[in-house]
């Protein structure tokens, strides 16, 4: 049952992007074509998901028995920024189609502030289940990982099919751009409030 | 005068938020109400200001093949100082802008600033370019969060002038993506011009 509340939460009811605003520069930036919004989320789903067991562990079993919870921060984004470089390069060895999928968005993804996000909550937010709150476990914190994940790429390919018939539209010239792509993830958003309630 | 429009420089010319458009995230999260907004930019300000400084410092001496990573150890430590000092000082503060603290190292104002500016150019220069962007980043931050308050909440800066509830949509998330682009609609028709 706790799987499931995490997952419904992650995905619909804290989405994010549209509640919780982490990720929003590359959100803007990649979102003008469906098929890189696909490529940046795939890349994106695979980095948050890495990245969240391997801070986990690294605080649970190196920061928090040395009382070095302050180095938080600088351990986190150190960690993800090599393991995005490893990932880059692993990746080029076993599987080149995908690297070629991904290859552009992996660089972009180091000051992703939702990888780092979602490390950071996962280490240091209780969650409320019912009448419990606690941390989340190892298991519990991989499905958020990859849950909130999911929520991003459902944001984002949305948002990217809306932005393709945007384009396509006449509208003023003060709005080009992003102002009138914010507006319209606006709207997204106040869609998304109706699934507040839920869990 | 040229020292002077590295300063005045971020507020229009090169303003963060509405001509940059960079660290959307703090923008659109922390700025619920206008305190809120200015706390954020001043965190932002702090660190931008002092990581401009000692990159400026530190530039020759880095290899260009780690500068990416020995900037971000830079701009976390100063970000951990930051929370340090907040936890110590400022509690309530450091209680609502909670995850973007420590995001101020994934924001990419900062990261910009050191490689597109900090990094070739003198350290006073560099201190003014940081006062000057994070003044920037912090004004629009005001503004945005004094809009959603008056809109949300009847208020502004805490002092309530507007009787009954507000339009709560202002102060969550909606309100937050269309606050900010209507205002960056205002700043193309008027801004930009000049």
């Amino acid at each position: 049952m706790e799987y499931i509340i995490i997952i419904v939460s992650a995905i619909f009811v804290n989405n994010i992007l549209l509640a919780q605003f982490l990720g929003i520069c590359p959100f803007l930036g990649v979102s003008n074509k469906l098929s890189t919004a696909t490529g940046m989320s795939g890349a994106v789903c695979f980095v948050i998901t890495l990245a969240t067991v391997v801070t986990y562990l690294l605080n649970k079993y190196l920061l928090v028995p040395f009382e070095l919870e302050y180095l938080q921060t600088i351990a986190f984004i150190l960690v993800i920024a090599a393991l995005v470089q490893m990932v880059e390069i692993v990746l080029k060895k076993i599987s080149p189609s995908l690297y070629q999928a991904l290859g552009i968005f992996l660089p972009l993804i180091t000051t992703n502030c939702a990888v780092l996000g979602v490390a950071i909550t996962v280490v240091t937010k209780e969650f409320t289940f019912g009448d419990a709150s606690h941390m989340l476990n190892l298991g519990q914190a991989v499905v958020y990982a990859i849950a909130t994940s999911i929520g991003y790429g459902l944001a984002m390919i949305l948002f990217a099919g809306l932005r393709e018939h945007l384009a396509m539209n006449d509208v003023p010239k003060s709005f080009k751009g992003l102002p009138i792509a914010l507006i319209t993830v606006s709207i997204m958003a106040m869609a998304f409030l109706g699934f507040s309630g839920i869990v | 005068m040229s020292k002077f429009s590295l300063i005045t420089d971020g507020f229009v010319k090169n303003n963060p938020t509405f001509v940059l458009v960079l660290g959307m995230c703090p923008t659109l999260a922390t700025t619920t109400s206008a305190m809120n907004g200015l706390e954020m930019g001043l965190a932002t300000l702090f660190v931008l200001v002092l990581s401009n400084i000692v990159i400026s410092l530190i530039s020759p001496m880095v290899p260009d093949k780690v500068h990416i990573p020995v900037y971000i150890v830079v701009i976390a430590t100063f970000v951990t100082v930051l929370q340090l000092l907040l936890q110590a000082y400022l509690p309530s503060v450091y209680q609502t802008l909670g995850l973007f603290i420590p995001l101020i190292v994934v924001n990419c104002i900062v990261l910009g600033r050191a490689e597109a500016f900090a990094n070739k150019n003198t350290v006073g220069d560099s201190a003014l370019d940081g006062i000057g962007i994070g003044l920037g980043f912090t004004l629009s931050l005001t503004v945005i969060g004094i809009v959603r308050e008056i809109l949300g909440s009847g208020s502004i800066f805490g002092w309530k002038f507007i009787p009954g509830d507000g339009i709560l949509a202002f102060v969550m998330a909606p309100g937050a993506f269309m606050v900010l682009g209507y205002l960056m609609v205002l700043f193309n028709k008027f801004a930009k011009k000049n």
